[in-house]
């Protein structure tokens, strides 16, 4: 018998990958092409649609052809997405309405903010178990219908569609003008605002609170179904999952059992703590979010802290300051120095996610001296994903009553070891990393094979899971709270930078 | 004797205009100096780009010098951008062999351990990223060693430690084995730096097949090698595939 795969697409923030994955959940090839950043205006993010199907289209052979497998033998396909990135476009010609909004594009602030003093704000958090914030999607469908004109009419009469990327793939996989599934899963539909988070439709009251008229909405499936059949690209294979990215690197992480929890290292960071079947409310800046649906088993809710910039950090300094001409760079130069030389960056280039979810933060380098060279930068850079990483865990112990033991590290990040040592010195707990670093990728994989018996159950994918690496705290504990305490007092000196009123980029509207 | 080689006169003719001149220059005006047609201009300053020994500025598509020729005398490769390349094959060598891996590089004589993944069977395992190991008793160091004449000829003058009763610790016999490891493509070690221990390893290439590391699987003797001390071709072919899968990556793809 010929061997069988599983492929994932992982279409995040800068790139699109294609990665077949064997039986033991082994990476077979890898395929990547990275698409364009738009940035038209200070604070705004676009990417390209077309361009991303594109990639997708010439990527996906790649794979293929270099495992030297046929999509005959491949069992399924997952995909795995960015999140809250917003997509419209027309269903009889497929083509988009404008860019796609990435979700780290602040263009919705001033919208968010006169939704937010409106009445009928509370609804927001209360069924959808999220912050009113630019980060989701809704304000973003809302902002495009306001300004395109006649988009609302043809929004209403079903003619232009929204979705995040999975959705655009799966339509455009499927047939795309040609008879397209417009489908997406509970939990990128849970990070719309549009969803009730305990009966997964969407609601009727959000709908009206944001104005969005249902018929441009895809139809809500679980994580893992048959959604159906490629027609192009991977031809009469079936479509077996989709999950926003965070979501499938823990399923990726076989964080399973309530409690469990991983974080992924990437642009940003999300640490993402599955509470089991209720969704568990946060006191302390954390979202409420579906971690994934089986078919039609119960929905498995997770605590998510969201860091926006941490690897994006990292390409700041590559591309923004030419310090380094790579992003594994980094590492040599933090490693040159023995600490920071008392300099923090705090990386609140669109304002600052959990725990603080401060909009009107902008970043700030502090504590500069002549004595600072670009190796304590380099140190400074790294040293804010810990300190990030660990404002967001002491939200995640006040809020499950819990005390984090070991924290298991995924993404791409977790090549740099200075980093990850890092971490374990500010957490002060061992950080583990898995055999598969591309958790995301292996948690869309999972899911698509899931769906097909490919594998037959969760407890078959737990045994896949092997620790590749452990990194130890090796930190003297009162250097550990000095430093935290002058983290802190960085963070407070970003606070109310852009005033009311004031565009993204610090200047009042004319 | 081989005449000389046309295009490499003229790809150091480009270099050799491109230092002397102030600002940068546009494919057009190279061809033009050096009376060369424009689409052999291009795919020599493409080929040069892609060893980083030019550089194309985006906004006007004209070249520079590229800073790989800055730093021709010191490391060829980022340690910690090789570890960041090779992390997915890595993990997946050790996922399929069962066996630890590590990648080195050269370093002052000794192998520099860059990049360390665990044996999967999640019993407690220290990380040694950073570690020093001994070059003529390693699979790690055989490879570089192989593939270093500077590094060969430094061991040559230097007494070679004994670490077991295997170690191989005469000249000759260790000039012979590099031989074996480079018409092999890889190289083994059984018994050499401790009891009960075997590895295999396989070079690493850059662009034109220049070795910039080594990658390789160590584990108990009874499990990496058969009844006749040999390494067991399965596991030879997965270390092989490893260091293509790395090498392909990293522009060397022919190996």
């Amino acid at each position: 018998m010929t061997e069988r795969y599983v492929m994932s697409i992982d279409q995040g923030t800068t790139s699109t990958r294609c990665i077949l994955f064997d039986h033991g959940g082994r990476l077979v090839s890898v395929a990547q092409r990275e698409h364009r950043q738009h940035f038209p205006r200070p604070g705004w993010v676009e990417h390209d649609p077309v361009e991303i199907w594109r990639n997708l289209e010439r990527i996906a052979p790649e794979a293929l052809a270099q495992a030297g497998v046929t999509a005959r033998q491949v069992a399924a396909v997952g995909i795995a997405n960015q999140r809250e990135t917003t997509v419209l476009w027309d269903r009889i010609t497929g083509v988009p309405i404008g860019r796609a909004i990435v979700w780290q594009d602040t263009r919705t602030s001033a919208l968010v903010d006169e939704l937010g003093r409106g009445p009928g704000a509370s609804i927001v958090p209360e069924r959808s178990g999220l912050p009113l914030a630019t980060y989701f999607s809704a304000p973003r469908i809302r902002w495009t219908l306001d300004h395109t004109p006649g988009l609302r009419e043809r929004a209403e009469r079903g003619e232009v569609l929204f979705g995040t990327m999975e959705s655009w793939l799966i339509w455009n996989l499927s047939g795309g003008p040609d008879g397209g599934v417009h489908v997406t899963d509970v939990t990128n539909a849970s990070r719309t605002l549009l969803m009730d988070l305990r009966t997964l439709a969407w609601d009727d009251g959000l709908l009206s609170f944001f104005d969005v008229p249902r018929a441009m909405l895809p139809e809500i499936r679980s994580s893992t179904e048959t959604y159906g059949t490629a027609r192009r690209v991977f031809p009469g294979v079936r479509i077996g999952a989709a999950l926003g990215d965070q979501q499938a690197a823990l399923f990726g992480q076989t964080c399973f059992a309530p409690g469990e929890t991983k974080c992924t290292y990437g642009t940003g960071a999300f640490l993402l703590m599955n509470t089991g079947t209720t969704p568990v409310r946060s006191g302390n800046g954390l979202l409420t979010t579906v971690g994934y649906k089986i078919g039609d088993e119960d929905a498995v809710y997770a605590l998510e802290g969201s860091i926006a910039v941490t690897g994006a950090l990292v390409q700041w300094f590559r591309d923004g300051l030419g310090l380094i001409g790579t992003a594994p760079e980094i590492e040599t130069l933090a490693r040159s120095v023995d600490d920071n030389g008392g300099c923090y960056i705090v990386p609140a280039f669109s304002g600052l996610f959990a725990p603080h979810w401060r909009g009107e933060a902008r970043g700030i380098i502090v504590g500069l001296t002549s004595y600072i060279t670009k190796n304590h930068l380099a140190r400074a850079v790294l040293e804010a994903t810990g300190w990030q990483t660990r404002e967001v865990v002491d939200a995640m112990n006040r809020d499950s009553g819990l005390s984090l033991r070991e924290l298991k590290a995924d993404g791409g990040m977790t090549s740099d070891n200075l980093l990850m040592q890092i971490v374990a010195d500010v957490l002060n707990v061992p950080v583990e990393r898995p055999m598969v670093v591309e958790t995301v990728s292996l948690g869309a994989a999972y899911a698509a094979g899931l769906a097909v018996g490919y594998w037959a159950d969760l407890e078959g994918l737990r045994r896949n899971w092997h620790r590749a690496a452990r990194w130890v705290p090796a930190m003297d504990t009162r250097r550990r709270d000095a430093e935290y305490d002058n983290w802190r007092r960085a963070v407070e000196r970003t606070f109310g930078w852009i005033r009311p009123g004031e565009d993204g980029d610090g200047t009042a509207p004319a | 004797m081989p005449g000389p080689v046309q295009s490499i006169e003229r790809a150091a003719a480009i270099l050799r205009l491109l230092a002397a001149s102030p600002g940068r220059l546009g494919a057009g005006e190279i061809a033009g100096s050096l009376g060369l047609a424009r689409g052999t201009a291009h795919g020599i300053l493409r080929t040069l780009e892609l060893v980083g020994f030019v550089e194309r500025d985006e906004a006007t598509g004209k070249y520079q010098l590229g800073a790989a020729l800055l730093h021709l005398g010191t490391s060829y490769l980022d340690v910690n951008e090789l570890r960041s390349r090779a992390i997915n094959w890595a993990d997946a060598l050790a996922s399929r062999s069962g066996e630890a891996v590590r990648i080195g590089t050269l370093l002052d004589g000794r192998v520099l351990v860059v990049h360390h993944v665990f044996r999967p069977d999640d019993s407690l395992q220290a990380m040694d990223v950073g570690t020093l190991l001994p070059l003529h008793a390693t699979a790690l160091g055989k490879v570089l060693l192989a593939h270093d004449a500077h590094a060969a000829a430094s061991v040559r003058d230097a007494v070679l430690e004994p670490y077991c009763r295997r170690t191989v610790t005469d000249h000759k016999e260790l000039g012979r084995a590099l031989a074996r490891v480079r018409d092999n493509g890889w190289a083994s070690e059984v018994e050499e730096l401790s009891i009960g221990e075997a590895a295999v390893a396989a070079p690493i290439r850059g662009h034109g097949g220049l070795v910039v590391g080594a990658i390789g699987v160590s584990g108990a003797v009874e499990r990496v090698c058969d009844a006749r001390r040999v390494p067991v071709p399965a596991l030879v072919a997965y270390v092989r595939d490893a260091a293509r899968a790395v090498s392909r990556d990293l522009g060397g793809t022919r190996w």
